[in-house]
């Protein structure tokens, strides 16, 4: 940024700028951010620093599940309690968390690290689909869970997942797809109704 | 007179990207405006009240907001989901390619009634069609016409001879096929069956009815695919990204 090249010191505009790359940061609040750093007490910053620097550092991808970990295996993985005959596949890493929170999936998982985009140029080879079938090899999975998100790219990928399955007898289910928790049945779109009423069931 | 600050329109969403949080820009092609970008605000929520009604390669009615940027979706109502193509990996595929095309050759708020309806009945043909293939040529070629890249087929573009009907040759950068003497010293032409040569000057002048008429055999198919994709190759300077993955979906079901 040339505006502070010339009035401010150089290490806060470095700063500045660096901030000011982050999603949701534009120029002003980025220098809001690095003067409330300049005042804040040396040890909050340096621990801001550490947790950014290790962020990087120490985190790598989980050998079986690729999940985002510092230790590897994963905490998931390693975990002698999870049932290891289930897989659920998720898009993203972050798709774990809200899964985890239902603390009704004892399973493990495997993280594709994308969906299939055909017009992003991004298919099964840019995903991480070979490693999955590396996995089911052992003969000790049973039941895959396709819980990738319920639009087309994601269940382009289901679809084309449950293919390549399909052929070594492995259970595959799908997500039930239907009516949001606390939603409204006036907005429901057609597909998510009909989904909803193929998948009712009896109370 | 301003412009009003809501409108209508009705619309095909042919792409959407992330944006912020829970928020995605939609490319909409529509009969008035043509291309035009949209903000859907929240659609990423499960909640959402537009969620389903915008998802791609969906037929729908919208309400927007002029906004300061990108204009707003504030309203939507599916006309068409189209089921049966989101129902079906290779339908999915092929609208994909479809809205590529789409995406690609046109540009934005070019008003286009007979491109729009063009589009909608290639994705009611695709929901119903057990090949999807002779589909996609139809388009096309219908496509390019539209756009005024109408493949020469009925003579030789550099001579002007009367076509023999034998092997011809289809160069992109003649926009249209070669005699025999013309199209054998020129490199990059291709050959061009007889047979291929017959059905696109049937598709090139028949409706979408009378198209799936024609028995395609898989070597003729290829032949076809290969013959537009080299043309649409050349006319847009680059290869559309959604061909690699129908090559591969193709290859895969071969092995199967």
């Amino acid at each position: 940024m040339s505006t502070n090249s010339v009035s401010t010191a150089e290490p806060i505009a470095r700063l500045i700028e660096e901030l000011n790359k982050l999603p949701g940061i534009g120029p002003k609040s980025a220098q809001r951010l690095t003067y409330y750093l300049l005042r804040a007490p040396a040890n909050e910053v340096g621990a801001l620093a550490d947790a950014i620097k290790n962020l990087k550092e120490k985190l790598t991808l989980c050998s079986s599940c690729l999940n985002i970990t510092d230790s590897d295996p994963c905490a998931i993985c390693r975990d002698e309690e999870r049932d290891r005959t289930k897989i659920c596949i998720v898009e993203e890493p972050i798709d774990i968390l809200p899964l985890e929170r239902t603390k009704k999936y004892k399973g493990l998982y495997h993280v594709l690290h994308g969906v299939i985009a055909p017009t992003d140029g991004i298919g099964p080879d840019e995903l991480k689909v070979k490693e999955l079938l590396s996995r089911l090899n052992d003969g000790l999975v049973t039941e895959v869970i396709l819980a990738t998100n319920p639009n087309l790219e994601g269940e382009a990928t289901a679809m084309y997942i449950q293919r390549l399955i399909a052929p070594l007898g492995i259970r595959v289910t799908r997500l039930a797809r239907g009516l949001p928790y606390g939603g409204d049945l006036e907005y429901a779109d057609d597909v998510t109704l009909s989904r909803a009423l193929e998948g009712r069931q009896e109370m | 007179m301003t412009a009003p600050r809501v409108y209508q329109t009705e619309a095909i969403i042919i792409k959407r990207i992330k944006l912020g949080e829970a928020d995605r820009i939609l490319t909409l092609y529509t009969p008035e405006l043509g291309k035009l970008k949209a903000v859907a605000k929240g659609t990423r929520r499960p909640q959402s009240k537009l969620g389903g009604h915008v998802e791609l390669l969906t037929h729908s009615r919208l309400m927007l907001a002029r906004g300061r940027n990108l204009d707003i979706i504030t309203q939507a109502q599916t006309i068409n989901n189209f089921l049966p193509i989101k129902d079906d990996l290779e339908r999915i595929s092929h609208g994909l390619y479809i809205a590529e095309l789409v995406d690609s050759f046109t540009g934005e708020h070019i008003e286009d009634h007979r491109l729009f309806d063009l589009v909608l009945e290639t994705l009611q043909q695709l929901s119903q069609a057990e090949d999807c293939e002779p589909i996609l040529r139809y388009f096309e070629l219908h496509l390019l016409d539209h756009l005024g890249y109408r493949p020469q087929l009925q003579q030789c573009t550099e001579c002007n001879s009367i076509l023999k009907p034998e092997t011809n040759f289809f160069s992109p950068n003649h926009g249209g096929v070669l005699c025999h003497n013309c199209g054998f010293h020129e490199p990059a032409a291709r050959p061009l069956s007889l047979n291929a040569l017959k059905v696109l000057r049937l598709w090139q002048n028949c409706d979408y009815a009378t198209s799936r008429r024609v028995k395609i055999t898989p070597e003729l198919g290829t032949e076809l695919e290969q013959v537009m994709r080299e043309h649409i190759k050349y006319l847009l300077e680059k290869q559309l990204k959604s061909t690699a993955w129908l090559d591969k979906l193709k290859r895969e079901i071969q092995q199967t």
